[in-house]
């Protein structure tokens, strides 16, 4: 991919215009704080994990429509799943935006979120990608904060 | 701008520029960013090259005639930066690895001397990092305060703060000649003077004012004026530091070792006179050439010629980015280096940033090293066009099409 405009799918523009499960919980039970400091990327998310299960998930920040878009989308597809099963997800997440593993036959929890595989052929945003999927893996480890620094 | 002005012949400058006729992306290059770095002309790569193929090796060491010959084109270069600035002796060009260095080493030395308990340190709000932190943390060495200028929306220094915010405690003024953000260029005259009056001696960040415009550091009455070799046509890795003689001859040396000083024995080592004693070991010497070689290309052009080519590009490119609708441009300074931040509605500047590099356009889009002027504009970051004298209004054309292009695909 060498057109940026391809990664600004439909999808994703869409998500980052209404972005999915945008809040905060309170009460939770998990929470943290993640930071790109290249950027000035901000997000938090809290969790109510019920049971080994991500029962419920919220964040909010600002950051570009990748960072929000991927946000969005991440929440979306962990809600009501264990939280084995997320932290699979970030770890073939963050394999596919560093282009260390193929979308289509390594990344089989990620479903459509393989959308973002795009982002492997622009560095300067493959942390923006990956900082909602960071923060997740601080919050699901009881970190107050996460940075991709 | 003069109308007898010849206008510069931008078709044959951009023949000394290769990097203007690469392709990325599959589109022509348009180069936008001259206030990250400036494109060096062919000359200076040149003479740099040169350097390093036929006469590649030390300066100030012994009797060779080759190292005679590098240290004479070293020391050459010094005196172009000298002409440049307008200092009264070359004895007051110091080399630094750039205007960071530049301002570390007068922050280390001046400042640690100058500045005690309870006393004040005075920077601008529109400060780049660079003339921020080393300060920060002289002044959180020393338990002094560092206070702040304030800024209009439009991008101004408020000026009428000044004589309060000078007090008996105020032992330095650092302040940027023209802002690497908004494009502002500061009245830096006045304001020493002002800072003068009082005592207080001034150091101008001149990082973004010494390409566009004729800077004279006696006629100003600068303390201090650093700036960076690479935002001058230059190479990266060399920049410099004038420092009135008197202030150069006070301050104890930086960095201790070789080069810098007259002789050395276990009980006592004793240093060269400026500048040679804040220069430690080996220095850059075929970046110092190619500086030199890049300010003769400049000089040659005309720094005047370059302002009006230049003024000509801020006033189209202005005109038309603020035609677009949810098209904000931040900074509005009635004197203004060709420099435009701008921010656009509902996209992100970093979305920007990759929509605009794949359309071929090289711009900056963060936070330009000044966070707390983004904090005062309650925005992440801008996306930063910047201009020099080899772009053309052709060059703008591509950008605003490329920025509407983006605005499109957000809708």
């Amino acid at each position: 991919m060498t057109d940026p405009r391809e990664l600004y799918q439909q999808v994703i523009l869409e998500h980052n215009k209404k972005p999915r499960n945008f809040g905060k919980l309170d009460p939770c039970t998990h929470h943290a704080e993640g930071h790109n400091p290249l950027c000035g990327d901000q997000l938090e998310l809290s969790l109510v994990i019920e049971n080994g299960v991500v029962a419920d998930i919220k964040f909010q920040g600002s950051g570009c429509a990748i960072d929000v878009a991927s946000a969005s989308l991440m929440t979306g597809i962990v809600k009501g799943k264990p939280v084995a099963e997320a932290e699979a997800m970030i770890e073939q997440f963050r394999g596919m935006v560093r282009g260390e593993l193929d979308p289509a036959t390594q990344a089989p929890l990620l479903g459509r979120l393989t959308l973002f595989s795009g982002v492997k052929d622009l560095p300067s945003r493959v942390k923006c990608a990956i900082l909602p999927w960071a923060t997740l893996h601080a919050a699901l480890r009881g970190e107050e904060e996460a940075s991709t620094e | 701008m003069s109308a007898t002005l010849q206008p510069l012949d931008v078709t044959a400058i951009r023949r000394d520029f290769p990097l203007l006729s690469r392709v990325l992306s599959g589109k022509p290059v348009v180069y936008l960013d001259s206030a990250v770095s400036g494109q060096m002309p062919l000359c200076a790569i040149e003479r740099m090259a040169k350097y390093e193929r036929d006469e590649h090796t030390n300066v100030h060491r012994g009797v060779s005639t080759l190292s005679q010959q590098a240290t004479d084109s070293y020391e050459a270069a010094r005196e172009k930066v000298r002409r440049f600035l307008g200092a009264a002796s070359v004895r007051e060009i110091v080399w630094t690895r750039g205007t960071t260095e530049a301002i570390n080493l007068v922050a280390q030395t001046f400042g640690r001397k100058v500045v005690q308990a309870g006393d004040e340190i005075l920077v601008s709000a529109m400060e780049h990092h660079a003339n921020i932190v080393p300060w920060q943390m002289l002044a959180q060495e020393k338990g002094a305060t560092l206070k702040v200028i304030p800024i209009t929306d439009d991008g101004e220094l408020i000026l009428e703060s000044l004589d309060e915010l000078i007090t008996e405690r105020t032992k330095l003024l650092a302040v940027t000649h023209v802002s690497n953000v908004l494009g502002t260029v500061n009245p830096i005259k006045e304001i020493i003077a002002r800072a003068h009056a009082k005592g207080v001696p001034v150091l101008v960040d001149g990082a973004q004012a010494v390409p566009h415009l004729k800077v004279d550091v006696q006629d100003l009455d600068a303390d201090f004026y650093v700036f960076s070799g690479h935002k001058l046509s230059g190479p990266t890795g060399i920049g410099a530091l004038y420092g009135k003689l008197a202030h150069l001859e006070a301050m104890p040396p930086w960095h201790g070792g070789g080069n810098m000083i007259r002789s050395v024995t276990w009980e006592k080592t004793t240093y060269m006179a400026a500048p040679g004693k804040f220069e430690a070991g080996t220095p850059p010497i075929a970046a110092a050439i190619g500086l030199g070689a890049a300010l003769d290309y400049l000089t040659n052009l005309g720094l005047d010629r370059i302002a009006a080519q230049e003024h000509d590009l801020l006033v189209y490119a202005t005109e038309r980015l603020e035609r677009i609708p949810g098209l904000h441009i931040l900074g509005k300074a009635r004197d203004k280096a060709s420099v435009i931040s701008f921010v656009v509605e509902g996209i992100h500047p970093h979305d920007m940033g990759s929509l605009l590099d794949g359309e071929g356009v090289v711009i900056r889009a963060g936070h330009h090293c000044a966070q707390p002027l983004m904090a005062r504009y309650n925005v992440p970051a801008t996306t930063r066009a910047s201009f020099a004298y080899f772009n053309t209004r052709e060059d703008i054309d591509v950008l605003v099409s490329a920025v509407e292009k983006a605005i499109e695909l957000f809708k």
